[in-house]
């Protein structure tokens, strides 16, 4: 009957903060362990969690943390509003609500064995981080790591010392871009589409995974195609106002797919009719 | 030994270029390095000449009165850096500031306009090269005006 229960997936599980890391000015990850202390989550890197702020409401957040540390969830939050906000400003030792993790992930198995390219613009790297943890930690199973990550400005660059850890590692190529860099910026400056460039791929033998705001994917897909990925071959998470997180609510529906329960990642061959609709 | 014209032939920038013209260019070219930190050229002065970069990094800055400079732009390994020789009033619109041991071909810009009036072949050869590169930088400005990672 207990098991019963742990599976229903409408049944909130609280958790507690065991710690809040600020990454930029509005931007924080959060690690949260399971208030029983008995049970772990697994989940695959792309999934997400419903997260309840109790007071306020519940959000849809892309898990961010290592697939292979089942005692911890770990969520990168940007505050843009009145829920996000009362998330990133929880202290240490309270307590949130969460459900999941729900959602198809990123297609990892299809992966194997051949080259992986990660596109990030701003918070869409927090998606993708499982991911890269995935791939370094079973190194032999993938071919290169090409991860292209862009952000507004140097002070906006999530997991800045990850980052720099990464590339560091055999096979893998990390570059970082910024649209207005200052002085104190050595690094590259243009959006993220001008890394292409530089980045040592392979297309004929890729897969490319691409996540940040819509606007900044349908370039990023147009430079991969033109660099000879197929659009089956590129995989797009997708954001809509998920709420139920299983299909049966219809907030989050997209064209004839429920971003929630189809997604949130798809084939760009799937997404690249409804992207170009005005206001869908 | 890398000659010079071998450089420019291998330049993405001048790649499939005829050998022919490559050597017209060879003539208007020059082997130049910069320092971490020193600038290339500064906003007003006279564009003479313009860089196929073979390493090291420059940054396009734009003087903000009252403030620091802005960098608007990096150019790396395979990138061409100015095309203000080619247009009157053929002055810098931008400062270029070497961030990094920086080496490059410099290609006197005078020398090659004569050559490519002379030469119409020549002169079409390299105006579409430079449109490719004023396309996709008008691009990538447009995308950093769009402020892609904005939240919507």
């Amino acid at each position: 009957m207990a098991t019963a229960v742990l599976d229903d997936p409408m049944l909130t599980h609280p958790h507690l903060v065991r710690n809040v890391i600020k990454e930029t000015p509005d931007t924080f990850t959060l690690k949260l362990e399971p208030e029983d202390g008995r049970h772990g989550t697994s989940f695959r890197p792309g999934q997400f969690s419903m997260v309840w702020v109790f007071g306020v409401g519940g959000l849809p957040i892309s898990i961010s943390g290592d697939p292979a540390e089942r005692h911890q969830l770990v969520y990168t939050v940007r505050s843009v509003g009145q829920a996000t906000n009362a998330l990133v400003t929880q202290s240490v030792g309270s307590a949130l609500g969460v459900r999941g993790p729900f959602g198809n992930g990123w297609p990892l198995e299809a992966a194997r064995g051949r080259d992986v390219i990660v596109v990030a613009g701003g918070i869409g790297l927090a998606p993708l981080r499982p991911v890269i943890y995935e791939v370094l930690k079973h190194r032999e199973d993938y071919g290169r790591l090409v991860v292209l990550y862009g952000a507004r400005s140097p002070r906006d660059l999530l997991y800045r010392k990850e980052l720099a850890a990464w590339a560091r590692h055999h096979e893998t190529q990390v570059l970082i871009t910024v649209d207005y860099g200052g002085m104190s910026w050595r690094g590259h400056v243009g959006v993220v589409t001008t890394l292409f460039k530089y980045a040592r791929l392979k297309p004929s033998n890729s897969v490319a995974m691409v996540c940040g705001p819509e606007i900044m994917m349908r370039f990023v897909t147009r430079e991969l195609e033109a660099h000879g990925l197929s659009r089956n071959e590129i995989y797009l998470s997708m954001e809509r106002n998920m709420k139920c997180a299983i299909g049966f609510c219809g907030h989050c529906q997209y064209g004839p797919y429920f971003i929630c329960k189809d997604g949130p990642v798809f084939r760009y061959e799937q997404m690249k009719p409804l992207l170009e609709k005005y206001e869908l | 030994m890398e000659t010079l014209e071998r450089i420019i032939a291998e330049h993405p920038f001048f790649q499939g270029l005829e050998s022919y013209y490559t050597g017209l260019l060879v003539g208007c070219g020059a082997n130049v390095r910069f320092q971490p930190g020193s600038y290339i050229f500064k906003e007003g002065e006279e564009a003479n000449e313009f860089y196929l970069i073979r390493s090291g990094r420059v940054a396009l800055e734009i003087f903000a009165p009252q403030g620091k400079p802005i960098v608007i732009e990096t150019l790396e390994e395979g990138d061409i850096l100015g095309w203000s020789w080619l247009l009157p009033p053929y002055l810098w619109k931008f400062h270029a500031h070497a961030v990094q041991d920086t080496r490059a071909i410099a290609l006197d810009g005078k020398c090659l306009r004569t050559k490519c009036e002379q030469n119409h072949d020549l002169g079409y050869e390299v105006l579409k090269r430079f449109a490719q590169i004023m396309e996709r930088r008008l691009e990538a400005t447009r995308m950093q005006l769009l402020d892609v990672y904005a939240v919507r």
